[in-house]
């Protein structure tokens, strides 16, 4: 396992790049593996359990029948090798079990040994292999090696997302005892505190408190940061580390500040306070299902009107294409279930909304109004989110998850670059920290991950003399803090999208 | 009447056979499994036309893959859309009277064949020459483009080299396809060329082939962007809001 002192970030290569093999390069690359506490509490076997291979096997054709993506990517790939040079951890690491084919294969082995024909019938000629414990482990390394990105599903011909394979990895590692403790200790924590970082209630109203006085100290207005009001318009949901961590916070009291100049009552909630829901990440239907009902039942005790989402990847992907199906959040339900809540909620807004278009809304109708100088240091830059370029939506426009954000930053800052086409927008490169792996016995992975983002953010900073990327994530945010410094960035260089509209806003 | 000629006649109705219970069987499994989630690839189209539309160019036009590499996009295009025209060209051995967009298409068949293998040559030398792609390669995926060579080869054998008589071939067909068996001609690259195709109807439900059907069943490809207008429930899902 790597520490903080071996690591080291590989050297900046010239672009374009015909990435060389290197076997086995991270074969040691594992995160921890949760103890018995950790995964009883949220209904996973405590240890591998003696019959690993029969669970394995009985929950892999159980996904199989649940989940059409499974058997469709398992089936459809001809290896023509479209995604081998799209993965970030592949470019970073080389090891060629991180192309996503190679990842897939892991799995795609042993479903064409134990589920197909051919493979039951010539293992050799179909590369099918036995479920052995070797693989299990395999399954583990490098499962706990793909931040389920999905940048390649924008290229694979067929439309097969590496995620949906991973999660099931997981998944399948989660049922024999096998869980990440990083993902499911968290997990642990969002049903027992309400958040990822395990931040009571009464730590939450001292810290909002805090940013009150802050920002009244700051700018001589007095902005509010409420929790659990009864009544309010909006129930505001952000992932956790906006209450805390730095930059995330910049961007907590820039929602606010939104909110005050455009006179719109609003709330956080102390049994919600995470929009985060790393139960996508270990692929798990009741968790992410479990984990968004807090949501749902926040809303409904709160009175709410309008769902509003703060900057965070994941945490998008769950709330916009997940929330209607899973507790209803949305609009178009027939149901009583979905009905319950979608009668109280406001028809005329989009259920729910990001941050960015109830920002944007705003700017467009003028609402708003910002000293752009404010921001005049910065020379800005955008990375898109994973979770938010491939895997959702904003606005009525086609590609407006690209716009919106970028659409605000021109809006309140003079200085706007972009980096090349080939790392933004849908071909965007992960910021080598999602999907679960933002934990620190994987730095090495996560800095070597990041190199495709730190060679593209180079060329702009060469060029352009950017300091500054706003990207609108959580995940993202942590992660560039700790990764820019071994790449000679400052780790100030990151920033929300909400902290540059927080400077350059102007307060009644 | 050859043995031969029954050997191939049966031969043939049992390929065919498992080429359509097989593959039938495939897609009755792709449709009857739900999609509990909606996982489109976004920027994905909000509209039912719109994923028509989309479908419609990555299956005439392989835009994906197109984004992804050109040598695979050109290699890949250029042997897809030249099976194509071969299988129209050789719809007039199962046709009486010949349609007359068919005879029309003739000469293009013949171009199609060489280009056909141009891009399996193509695909192959990749398998060999990218380190990459060598990686992944298995075996049956070498055995999957000789198959296709093979019986592009045996093909263009019968046209440019040892003629075979295809007025026989054509009653042969006509013949299967009305249960009356008739004679086939006893040449070597006919019955490589037949048994081949043969064995490709065979391996069709149980292969990589199986990217044809997949492809209109995959969930990033065809769903509609509409999370928030819509609510999109998997029957396995609802239960369990039955069960609160």
């Amino acid at each position: 396992m790597a520490t903080a002192a071996t690591v080291q970030a590989p050297p900046l290569r010239r672009i374009p790049i015909i990435p060389v093999l290197q076997a086995e390069a991270m074969a040691a690359s594992r995160p921890y593996v949760a103890n018995a506490t950790v995964q009883e509490s949220i209904g996973f076997p405590g240890k591998l359990v003696d019959d690993w291979h029969g669970v394995a096997l009985a929950k892999m054709a159980e996904l199989l029948g649940k989940y059409r993506s499974l058997p469709v990517f398992l089936d459809a790939c001809v290896h023509c090798g479209a995604c081998t040079d799209k993965c970030h951890y592949f470019l970073g690491t080389r090891d060629p079990l991180n192309m996503p084919v190679a990842r897939q294969e892991l799995m795609r082995s042993v479903y064409r040994r134990h589920f197909t024909l051919a493979g039951k019938l010539f293992p050799w000629l179909v590369g099918a292999r036995d479920l052995t414990r070797e693989t299990l482990d395999q399954w583990y390394t490098y499962y706990n090696q793909c931040s389920e990105c999905r940048r390649c599903s924008v290229f694979c011909p067929y439309g097969i997302d590496t995620a949906e394979i991973t999660m099931a990895g997981r998944e399948i590692l989660d049922a024999v005892g096998l869980g990440q403790k990083y993902s499911n200790e968290i997990i642990g924590k969002v049903h027992r505190i309400g958040n990822n970082l395990g931040l009571p209630g009464p730590a939450l109203r001292n810290t909002l408190e805090g940013l009150e006085e802050d920002v009244k100290e700051d700018t001589g207005v007095e902005v509010r940061y409420p929790l659990d009001q009864k009544g309010a318009e909006v129930l505001l949901v952000t992932p956790s580390a906006d209450f805390f961590a730095e930059p995330h916070v910049d961007s907590l009291i820039g929602y606010g500040k939104v909110f005050h100049a455009a006179g719109i009552a609003w709330t956080l909630s102390s049994y919600a306070s995470e929009a985060g829901n790393f139960g996508m990440f270990i692929g798990n239907y009741e968790q992410l299902r479990k984990i968004a009902l807090r949501i749902r039942e926040a809303a409904l005790e709160l009175g709410v009107k309008r769902i509003v989402v703060g900057e965070c990847g994941h945490a998008w992907r769950v709330a916009y294409s997940f929330w209607n199906t899973l507790v209803g959040i949305g609009a178009g339900g027939k149901d009583p279930f979905a009905v319950q809540l979608q009668s109280q909620l406001d028809g005329r807004f989009r259920q729910p909304m990001h941050i960015c278009e109830l920002t944007w809304d705003l700017i467009e109708r003028g609402a708003l109004k910002f000293d752009k100088e404010a921001n005049d240091r910065h020379v800005v830059t955008f990375h898109d989110s994973c979770n938010v370029a491939r895997a959702s939506g904003m606005g009525d426009q086609f590609g407006g998850q690209f716009e919106i954000p970028r659409n605000i930053i021109r809006a309140v800052a003079n200085h706007f670059v972009e980096m090349s086409p080939e790392t933004t927008r849908e071909r965007t490169f992960c910021c080598g920290g999602g999907g679960g792996l933002l934990s620190d016995e994987l730095l090495d992975l996560r800095v070597k991950g990041a190199l495709p983002r730190m060679e593209a953010l180079q060329q702009v900073v060469d060029s352009h003399g950017v300091n500054f990327m706003a990207t609108i994530c959580a995940i993202c945010k942590a992660q560039f803090t700790k990764v820019l410094p071994y790449y000679g960035f400052k780790m100030s260089m990151v920033g929300g999208v909400h902290q540059l509209v927080s400077a350059a806003i102007r307060l009644k | 009447m050859s043995i031969a000629s029954y050997l191939f006649a049966a031969v043939f109705y049992a390929a065919t056979a498992v080429f359509v219970a097989g593959l039938g069987g495939k897609i009755v499994q792709y449709a009857r499994t739900s999609a509990p989630l909606k996982i489109p690839t976004t920027p994905a189209p909000t509209t039912r036309a719109g994923v028509g539309l989309r479908m419609a160019r990555e299956v005439v036009l392989f835009e994906s893959l197109f984004k992804a590499n050109l040598w695979i996009w050109l290699f890949g295009w250029l042997f897809h859309a030249a099976l194509v025209l071969v299988l129209l060209r050789h719809l007039r051995y199962f046709l009486e009277p010949v349609w007359s967009w068919v005879l029309w298409v003739q000469p293009f068949g013949i171009l199609a064949a060489l280009a056909m293998v141009a891009g399996l040559a193509g695909l192959w030398a990749r398998r060999f020459l990218v380190e990459r792609i060598r990686y992944i390669s298995a075996p049956s995926d070498h055995l999957m483009l000789a198959l296709l060579l093979l019986i592009a080869a045996s093909g263009l054998t019968m046209k440019f080299v040892v003629h075979t008589d295809i007025v026989a071939v054509k009653t042969f067909f006509l013949g299967l396809l009305h249960f009356e068996l008739q004679p086939l001609p006893a040449d070597p690259a006919l019955y490589v060329h037949l048994g081949l195709v043969c064995a490709l109807l065979f391996v069709f439900p149980f292969s990589k082939l199986l990217h044809a059907p997949g492809l209109f069943f995959s969930p990033t490809r065809n769903q509609v962007d509409n999370p928030r207008q819509a609510r999109h429930l998997a029957p396995w899902a609802a239960r369990l809001e039955a069960e609160r």
